[in-house]
């Protein structure tokens, strides 16, 4: 399978729900006009794009069918997916590990899929030929460390870790000395849970990142913050403030899988810029797919 | 954050559009009913549940009488609230224990609500009220599920009963509620696999066991943060199981949780609990009330309101009413009361709630609100001795407040002045109060 089937196949919940409802307001409406806009609008609300999204969306889609003239209501759907595109847009969303060894961090509030995603990226790079290691940072959430140790068997990369309710900082250093011993191409680190509201989980998020910037100031880093697809505007708050203590390079965007829409990552593209990369589409090792502005919209429009 | 600013600051600006009238027109409700939508739906409220609400309300709303220390525009916002409250559920729900134990719960829900933790919490709080609970690892699916959940009852020092990854859910819980049975335990909580509502093999594994073991209560865990998707997730669970109860999990981040009012509207179970952080203690009753307010983002209006209901509450009046008779009425009492009464909104209003007052007479006073600042500015300008004993407050001191406050030597002379015949009058007034309502003359504030 290509992937752009995979990705197709990943999306086809989303897609099915949005473009189904868009062909139904075409199709009941003849004409272009203030109820045809307010029922697009409905349909990215219930995608959770938010509202200040959504309105900046629709005010620019009627200019832009003003401008163009436009009087085929199908021909507004075309121009809606255009300006998603544009929102969603990235230059690169390759994820930029340049240098070996090369540094991923995984940060995101609790449950949202950190570990489960680390397994998947660390296969599909394991499967490119890169020497992957990852560092069990989340030395917080009871038998966090178990799990990521079946993931890395699995996958069957080494697993650097301490023991529950160590530093995570003293592991991560750990576990980049051992990257370097072992010329890793890839340190993947794992870390807890945490609400991003709680001012001392997020110092200590700094404190791993400082420690990655001390020992290792030339490689190459992506910090990825996973966002739950079932999430609503609090994702905008979890992106802000993460924000705040870390230089998030990329989104990963997991449970597509489900009939959660996930459109609150097109609020964030917009008010924050950053970039979706990744997308997780089910619980197992290969349900991870790179993610693509042009695909995503498209696979959501066909 | 800052896009919600923005919807209650014009929430505000409607509520406070309409002062002075005596009924809610339609009028009215539909310009403010356009932003409660907004407010709703930005607290992640369905956009079909805020639809139902909206005409709900607007129906109930128009042609109100407003009641008379409210704009109709606090009135329509006492309406929403009433009204979520009553679709959250007015009174607190517990879970319920089987006559023949043990009773079984069985914790459902999506990957990464918060089941496992959930579970814990919950043997830990019904022990606590003399249940001795036994939890049972269903998960066989997410990478060491069983070992969390052991590692959580260890924390707690409650049995957990497992028999590994490699045998069928529905035969672990039936052989946990056997193991139960002879082990004395009157409570067996499931831990099950997270699971999409839409996979069809796993929510039929979940009716399975529920035909096994017959759970008492079987409590959907929902992730406060959830969307729109909320309604979904929640319909599919409740019409695949029959949930009896939802759990809200994460509420201590600062979501506005409307998904709390998606899946109560679109199952009408009631929410029986609420996750408050990730320590095993951290679980609370669910408070509809509160929620209510987190929900609409109008705590400060809505607390606006019930102080114009009611005023001061009971014990503060009792006690400012006895400290004016008494004359202890204190500069910084003063302070205090200046400070709501900032909070409150029209002075005139307010000081026809303090005890003894007679609004009749206050139609005289004339406040001038700068002034307000000043002596606010001098007060705070005070040691908390010379608040409590200004006779202390000699000609240095003075010049010292002056200067601190940024006002004049005379003004805080006059302040000193109009605050000790404030308190001779309240006194007059409080004697009268308890004789005869009516009859004062012109009564003249510091301010
Ligand atoms: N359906 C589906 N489930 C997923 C996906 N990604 C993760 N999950 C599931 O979500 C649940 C939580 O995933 P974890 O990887 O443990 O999440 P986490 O962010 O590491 O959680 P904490 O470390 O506890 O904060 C698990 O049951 C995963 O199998 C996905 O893309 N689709
Ligand atoms: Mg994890």
């Amino acid at each position: 399978m290509g992937f752009f089937d995979r990705l197709k196949e990943g999306l086809q919940k989303t897609r099915k729900g949005i473009t189904e409802k868009i062909d139904q307001v075409l199709v009941s409406f003849g004409k272009i006009d203030e109820e045809l806009f307010e029922e697009l609008e409905e349909i990215l609300i219930t995608s959770d794009v938010g509202i200040e999204t959504t309105s900046k969306i629709i005010e620019d889609l009627k200019k832009k069918v003003k401008e163009k003239k436009v009087i085929d209501p199908k021909m507004v759907k075309e121009l809606l997916k255009e300006e998603l595109v544009s929102i969603m847009q990235d230059e690169d969303t390759d994820l930029n590990l340049n240098t070996s060894p090369s540094v991923i961090i995984v940060i995101g509030v609790n449950g949202v899929g950190k570990t489960t995603s680390i397994g998947k990226i660390a296969n599909l790079y394991k499967q490119r030929g890169k020497r992957v290691i990852l560092a069990a940072g989340d030395t917080f959430r009871a038998a966090a460390i178990d799990q990521l140790e079946i993931w890395a068997n699995r996958v069957g990369v080494d697993l650097i870790k301490q023991s529950e309710g160590s530093d995570p900082a003293a592991v991560v250093y750990d576990a980049v000395q051992s990257a370097k011993a072992r010329k890793a191409d890839i340190l993947i680190c794992d870390t807890a849970g945490r609400l991003h509201t709680k001012k001392n989980l997020m110092d200590e998020l700094n404190k791993v990142s400082r420690v990655l910037d001390r020992e290792l100031p030339n490689s190459s880093r992506e910090t990825l913050l996973v966002l739950d697809a079932t999430t609503g505007q609090n994702a905008i708050s979890q992106a802000k403030t993460f924000s705040e203590c870390a230089n998030i390079t990329g989104i990963v965007l997991t449970k597509l899988d489900g009939t959660a829409k996930g459109g609150i990552v097109i609020a964030i593209k917009n008010e924050l810029n950053i970039p979706v990369k990744l997308i997780g589409v089910g619980e197992k090792i290969d349900d991870l797919q790179r993610f693509s502005s042009q695909e995503f919209v498209e696979a959501l429009f066909e | 954050m800052s896009l919600f600013e923005g919807l209650s600051g014009k929430l505000q600006e409607t509520i406070n559009k309409f002062k002075g009238k005596g009924r809610v027109t339609e009028k009215d409700v539909k310009d403010m009913m356009r932003e409660i939508k907004l407010a709703l739906l930005e607290a992640d409220v369905n956009f079909k549940v805020v639809k139902d609400f909206i005409n709900k309300v607007s129906e109930r709303a128009v042609g109100q009488d407003v009641l008379e220390s409210l704009t109709p525009g606090q009135q329509v916002i006492k309406i929403v609230n009433d009204e979520l409250i009553e679709l959250m559920g007015r009174v607190q729900s517990k879970v319920t224990f089987s006559s023949k134990p043990p009773t079984v719960f069985m914790m459902v829900g999506l990957q990464g609500s918060g089941k496992t933790t959930t579970s814990g919490k919950l043997a830990s709080l019904l022990r606590k009220q003399g249940k001795s609970p036994l939890l049972v690892a269903c998960d066989i699916y997410r990478p060491a599920a069983i070992k969390q959940l052991q590692v959580v009852g260890s924390q707690l020092n409650v049995p957990v009963f497992s028999i590994g990854d490699k045998i069928n859910p529905v035969d672990i819980a039936k052989a946990a509620v056997e193991h139960a049975k002879l082990q004395q335990h009157d409570l067996v909580i499931i831990d099950t696999a997270g699971r999409l509502h839409i996979n069809e093999e796993l929510m039929d594994e979940l009716e399975n066991i529920k035909k096994a073991v017959n759970p008492h209560e079987i409590l959907l865990v929902v992730d406060s943060m959830t969307g729109q998707d909320a309604v979904n997730v929640a319909e599919s669970f409740n019409n695949k199981l029959g949930v009896d109860g939802i759990v809200l999990t994460k509420l201590d981040g600062d979501t506005r949780g409307g998904a709390a009012l998606s899946v109560k509207a679109v199952t009408g179970k009631p929410i029986k609990f609420a996750g408050m952080g990730e320590k095993l203690s951290d679980i609370e009753p669910f408070f509809p009330d509160r929620m209510a307010s987190r929900i609409l983002g109008m705590g400060d209006v809505l607390s606006l309101i019930e102080k114009a209901q009611e005023a001061f509450d009971e014990k503060k009046a009792l006690e400012l009413e006895k400290k004016m008779r008494t004359q202890q009425f204190t500069l910084e009492d003063f302070l205090e009361q200046m400070q709501q009464v900032k909070k409150m909104g029209p002075l005139q209003q307010v000081l026809s709630m303090l005890p003894g007052m007679n609004s009749k007479a206050l139609e005289n006073v004339d406040i001038d609100e700068k002034k307000m600042l000043h002596v606010e500015a001098i007060i705070k300008s005070m040691t908390r001795q010379e608040r409590n004993d200004p006779s202390v407050i000699n000609g240095s001191r003075r010049k010292r407040i002056a200067a601190g406050s940024g006002t004049t030597i005379q003004e805080v002379n006059k302040l000193l002045k109009d605050f000790e015949e404030m308190k001779k009058m309240f006194k007059a007034m409080s004697d009268m109060g308890k004789h005869n309502k009516k009859g004062m003359g012109k009564f003249r504030l510091p301010f």
